[in-house]
């Protein structure tokens, strides 16, 4: 049955993880989904086996590029664990305000396609241009917008300068009031409200049991969160609360992200004034044989890396787990018995890589192919003009 | 649960289970147990204990196979690995789908990539490689002779 059929709507190569969903509906009523990933299936797992330590962190940081720091970061930490060091206290602060303005650059990204998605282009259009600023801040203390190359086994490759400092706090803290806004904006809207309140639910029992990470299983009531369970960087010494919400809907998905953001700026600000001064890099020379284990929250959730290494300069394995390869199955769960015009925002609200939606085919249940990827998303954006319509 | 309390009862339950205990660091400890048990085993970490299931990761080790499976006890900050060692004649374990869902798509890469049969799954279809690769050439496996560009060409993929 896969076979038959062709997948609609442009394709994006170049956007990660690039998926194809096909849609089982009844009417108006999705009865069954299914998934077909693997376009893009680049084998970095078994390309990083090719690279030398080194080598490999930058072949990690392409495997995206909005969490680029993610992958490099659980994999350095993979490497030490199997040396069993820990890196200089000036490194584990310069990694955590990496981390932390990535978190907040891609739930932004997210906020604003969620915003695209629903018809609310202000929304697309403020959140996007929040994120400018924080990319601007991520090419001051990295030299670049996006794939920092910050990282290595060992420590971080750059330092940030004092001078740099002040200008960045500032540029941070320029953003707050936006985001105030934008929170006010999105949380007492009374038709987002209308169209994301009770669509979607993730059960607390199905997130468990689909072990979905991130703010995915964070809005469903299970409180997990690597950077308080299992505290690297600087995390233990930050005060910074986890954001956990009940519904496990779209709307509590929203807000844990949003919430989120205002940490991360909290946990930047505290990093960068509090800044100790030393080295920043272990220089380590060689990888005794051994393995080990790096997991870190990335912005989508747990990023996982297990890397083996037989004592020469390159890994034997490295296993990779992205936070999406848990979370997308849990659509099984939230999809089966929406609309279909809800489906385009309860499948981005796991905050994939969103192209998923463009490649969405519906078939009905004889088969017949009725929508693509734009069309869905124009039946999303037409249901919150219909809902807004009758709140007035 | 204190981690030397989980990790007692770990031990004394699966007494006849275990082969071998490392006991690592104070966030990591790898338990070797044997295939046949995994799904016990894994049902009880996840189920009774509570346990979160990280991931499982393959590895061609030459000689035999091996899967690791991780499970992270989020309230006392510990990570345990529960390896499995295959025999290559004979590349077959229970499929934990049934158990949790969070293992299902783990076990259709890992059939697919390196070749080990998961007793129970309820779907194997293919999960990253198109549906016209050619049987029986599993990419992560060691003696993966792919390279070539020509041999890619000539199978079609």
């Amino acid at each position: 049955m896969a076979k038959t059929i062709i997948p609609i709507g442009p394709y994006h190569p170049l956007q990660e993880e690039p998926e194809f969903f096909t849609l089982t509906v009844d009417g108006e009523r999705v009865v069954d989904i299914d998934v077909r990933i693997g376009y893009n299936h680049r084998g970095i797992e078994k390309l990083s086996e090719m690279k030398t330590f080194d080598q490999s962190t930058f072949v990690i940081e392409r495997i995206c590029g909005i969490c680029s720091t993610s992958h490099p970061f659980a994999y350095t930490r993979a490497v030490e664990d199997i040396i069993g060091v820990e890196v200089p206290e000036r490194a584990k602060y310069i990694r955590t305000i990496i981390a932390e303005g990535e978190r907040i650059h891609s739930h932004l990204l997210w906020l604003g396609l969620a915003g695209h998605f629903l018809g609310y282009n202000t929304v697309y259009m403020w959140a996007w241009k929040l994120r400018e600023e924080i990319l601007d801040v991520m090419e001051i203390l990295s030299g670049n917008r996006n794939n920092y190359a910050m990282f290595k086994p060992g420590g971080v490759r750059r330092d940030i300068k004092s001078g740099d400092i002040p200008g960045v706090i500032k540029k941070i803290d320029s953003i707050v009031p936006t985001l105030t806004m934008l929170k006010k904006a999105v949380i007492d809207d009374p038709v987002l409200h209308a169209r994301t309140k009770g669509i979607g639910v993730l059960s607390k029992e199905d997130a468990i049991n689909y072990s979905a990470l991130g703010p995915t299983s964070r809005a469903s009531g299970v409180a997990r969160d690597v950077r308080k369970d299992s505290p690297y960087g600087v995390y233990d010494k930050v005060e910074w609360d986890m954001i956990v919400t009940q519904n496990g809907d779209v709307f509590d998905k929203a807000v844990v992200r949003i919430l989120e953001a205002f940490e991360s700026i909290k946990i930047m600000k505290y990093c960068l004034l509090k800044l100790p001064k030393g080295e920043i890099d272990l220089n380590i020379k060689n990888i005794p044989p051994g393995e080990g284990i790096g997991h870190i929250e990335a912005p989508r959730g747990e990023v996982f890396h297990y890397v083996r290494s037989d004592g020469t300069n390159r890994p034997v394995r490295h296993k990779v787990r992205a936070p999406t390869f848990m979370n997308l199955p849990t659509y099984k769960a939230t999809v089966v018995g929406e609309t279909i015009s809800d489906a385009t925002i309860i499948l981005a609200a796991i905050d994939p890589c969103y192209c998923c939606t463009e490649r969405m085919a519906v078939r009905n249940i004889k088969g017949k192919k009725l929508y693509n990827g734009e069309d869905l998303i124009k039946l999303s954006q037409e249901k919150t003009e219909k809902v807004r319509r009758g709140l007035k | 649960m204190r981690r030397e309390e989980v990790l007692k009862d770990i031990r004394e339950r699966f007494k006849e289970d275990i082969l071998d205990i490392i006991d690592k660091s104070p966030k990591r400890v790898y338990i070797e147990i044997k295939p046949d048990s995994i799904r016990e085993v894994a049902k009880y970490i996840f189920k009774d204990l509570g346990a979160r299931f990280n991931i499982a990761s393959g590895v061609d080790a030459r000689e035999h196979m091996e899967i690791l499976y991780h499970f992270t006890f989020e309230d006392i900050n510990l990570l345990i690995s529960f390896r499995v060692k295959l025999e290559k004649s004979k590349l077959e374990i229970d499929s934990l789908a049934s158990v949790f869902e969070g293992a299902n798509w783990i076990e259709r890469e890992i059939h697919e990539l390196l070749g080990i049969n998961f007793k129970g799954h309820p779907d194997l279809r293919k999960l990253l490689l198109p549906d016209n690769w050619p049987k029986g050439v599993y990419p992560l496996r060691r003696d993966y002779k792919e390279w070539d560009k020509k041999a890619i060409r000539d199978r079609g993929v």
